[in-house]
């Protein structure tokens, strides 16, 4: 049963798995439902679904298989004079929408399509509180502020809440982990970057019991306490962002990213530097890519271990000049006699843990402005678009060495 | 469908439909409730109108950043019972008496029916709910210390809150129904205000929220005010004595709502802008 349903939620996106699926039909078959369209929409997202970023998709995939609900446009005019002098919304009682479920069943689609079209001919004046032709109020299949179990609310507000028009809603759009996120969803993803050791420095004031034990035997049942350090947190971050002219489109963003790295209190080390298009010889720390407060590139890769991991921002589009010739930085002044790629592929090499963020959507990688640099950078590091879904899977990748 | 018991919200709760249908749901599959939602919708109070509208016992088991599963099955007071055997005056054969039952333990060991409340599981790290699957699953768990079974004598009720601080692990989301609380929309909020100030004035709360909507609906808050905020303003308001028609021009007790320093800064420059294109404003400014 609904089968179709369970691939096209994998289809949108959603992975569900057997297990929830299952429960979904026990769900059913204990009549958790309640035999109504409304009723199997929220129990099967209840039980289907585990974070509101999969709202929207879920409502997508309703939408799809239980198709049929939108109003073609080209009616709304003129059924809307119909609806123009509507009753006031009413509200049906619980044994009211119940009698109406079992009296008309849920609907079929397509024969509600058919119905509507039928009554769009047929109809020539406005109708309210009937359960037939178009109008408010009433419980017919068609018009509004009335109940219907399977209906089409044309204009009006949502009273009854049927089901595919809440899907069709898509209120949860905004949730969807795929779009771009604020500072709280940033920190929330950098929270994961994280190794507990308990090889620091700090007091030591948690009772090691395995020790505590065995120095007590040794000490001929004289109880000896010992002592060790809490866990910490060992991950180490150099952030590289690019603040060259391309980047501004992506302002908000990387200012958004910038405020939860610095306030990601978790890290034992983080190291935060400037770079414009491409890195060369020097990294500065003012977003003004100022010279008089940089660092030498070759410095950070002499005096940081390659624990630390790196984390690049960056739209990585440039001028194939600017990564590819020596002498290539934007900034004529400031020649460089090594080029962009030589110093990027210093980077990845001493530091193994490292990914490329970029803030320009997977999609349009291979057609944006500068894609043949972009695919030479990617060759480098392993690139994710700076998305929620893209963060995540960076952290991920960051854990592991490649 | 006879023996499920059927929440229905209580008095002081208002609930919307489709979190009711979530909680019965969960209930009649005897699985875990996860609850999400902005901070301030109400997710923990849930658990307590559950516990009072199905005459259940609630069990609040409170989660921090060091809370350890093992915690909530029970705890072996072994430095205790050290100390006991030390000083010789106790007799420490009996472990039972070092065996202390968290919170879950306790759930399970009732003799009734409970509602289990594990509040903020997103705090603690992050195997956490990893380290409880087995024991939420089955219902049951061992002490080796007094090779006992601990095993439920009616399966708790449980509600599971979480403020999306960590992502949950898959295993552990497979196994529980989930429901997010959307904010609640303006005819919500006002039941939901009446049940606490039933006696508000009619015009005060509608111009408070309206303001309240206004406060949200601006662009670039770090934090949005939430529902307890606002039941705490309107609290302030109606002790402060201040006439509904000034509400929405000054918004007094800010502070009430808006708790960061630039959110501050930023609601002050919009209400400014708003207030200059009310011409009874401008004028008193002499424009």
């Amino acid at each position: 049963m609904y089968t179709n349903f369970f691939y096209q939620l994998r289809r949108e996106g959603v992975s569900v798995s057997l297990t929830e699926w299952m429960t979904l039909m026990e769900a059913l078959n204990v009549g958790l439902a309640d035999s109504s369209l409304t009723g199997f929409y929220y129990l099967a997202r209840a039980v289907l679904i585990k974070s509101e970023s999969h709202y929207d998709q879920y409502d997508l995939a309703f939408q799809k298989y239980f198709q049929g609900i939108e109003t073609p446009e080209q009616l709304m005019d003129q059924v809307s004079e119909w609806l123009a002098n509507p009753l006031p919304a009413k509200m049906f009682s619980e044994e009211e929408r119940n009698d109406l479920l079992q009296k008309l069943g849920l609907p079929d689609w397509e024969s509600l399509k058919a119905a509507l079209a039928e009554r769009l001919r047929k109809q020539d004046a406005p109708h309210h509180g009937g359960n037939n032709w178009i109008g408010t109020g009433g419980t017919s299949a068609f018009g509004h502020s009335g109940f219907h179990p399977g209906g089409i609310r044309i204009g009006g507000e949502s009273h009854g809440q049927s089901a595919v028009k809440v899907a069709s809603e898509r209120n949860y759009r905004d949730y969807r982990s795929d779009a771009t996120l604020g500072v709280r969803q940033f920190e929330v993803a950098l929270r994961r970057l994280r190794q507990f050791s308990t090889r620091l420095e700090g007091n030591k004031d948690q009772l090691d019991l395995e020790d505590t034990i065995a120095e007590t035997c040794k000490n001929a049942g004289q109880l000896k306490l010992v002592w060790t350090r809490p866990r910490k947190n060992s991950v180490k971050v150099i952030v590289l962002m690019d603040a060259g002219g391309s980047m501004i489109p992506y302002a908000t963003i990387c200012s958004q990213l910038f405020a939860a790295v610095h306030k990601a209190s978790h890290f034992k080390d983080l190291q935060f530097f400037y770079f414009h298009n491409c890195i060369y010889d020097l990294l500065y720390s003012t977003a003004s890519c100022n010279p008089r407060k940089a660092v030498k590139t070759e410095d950070i890769l002499r005096s940081l271990n390659s624990d630390y991991k790196i984390i690049i921002i960056g739209d990585a589009a440039m001028a194939p000049s600017e990564l590819m010739m020596s002498d290539g930085n934007i900034f004529w002044d400031l020649g460089n006699a090594e080029p962009g790629i030589t110093w990027l592929g210093r980077l990845a090499k001493k530091f193994p843990y490292n990914v490329w963020l970029n803030p320009i959507p997977e999609g349009y990688w291979e057609r944006v402005h500068g894609y043949q640099t972009l695919k030479m950078v990617r060759d480098i590091f392993p690139m994710y678009e700076l998305t929620l879904e893209g963060l995540d899977r960076a952290i991920k990748k960051l854990m592991v060495r490649k | 469908m006879t023996d499920h018991l059927t929440y229905q919200g209580t008095e002081d709760y208002i609930v919307s439909n489709d979190l009711r249908n979530s909680v019965n749901i969960s209930v009649a599959l005897k699985r875990p409730l996860l609850i999400k939602g902005e901070p301030g919708t109400g997710k923990t109070v849930l658990a307590e109108s559950i516990a009072r509208s199905l005459g259940l016992r609630l069990i609040i088991w409170n989660i921090k950043s060091t809370t350890k599963a093992q915690d909530g099955l029970y705890v072996y007071d072994t430095v205790q019972r050290l100390y006991d055997s030390q000083f010789g005056d106790q007799n420490v054969s009996n472990i039972n008496k070092y065996i202390k039952l968290g919170k879950l333990g306790e759930a399970f060991e009732s003799t009734e029916r409970v509602v289990l409340l594990i509040d903020e599981i997103d705090k603690a790290d992050l195997e956490f709910p990893n380290d409880l699957l087995w024991e939420l699953d089955v219902m049951n768990f061992y002490i080796p210390e007094t090779g006992e079974t601990i095993t439920t004598k009616h399966r708790p009720i449980v509600i599971i809150t979480s403020n999306a601080e960590k992502e949950l692990p898959d295993a552990f989301l497979r196994r529980c129904v989930f429901h997010y609380i959307d904010f609640p929309d303006q005819a919500m909020m006002e039941d939901i205000v009446h049940v606490h100030f039933p006696e508000l004035e009619e015009n005060l709360l509608a111009e408070a929220l309206k303001s309240f909507y206004w406060l949200r609906s601006i662009s670039g808050l770090q934090k949005k005010p939430s529902t307890s905020e606002l039941l705490d303003w309107i609290q302030a308001l109606t002790l402060g004595g201040i006439e509904p028609e000034k509400i929405s021009q000054e918004i007094p007790f800010l502070g009430a709502l808006l708790k960061k320093n630039p959110d501050f800064d930023l609601t002050l420059r919009q209400l400014h802008g708003r207030g200059t294109e009310n011409p009874a404003r401008a004028k008193t400014r002499g424009w």
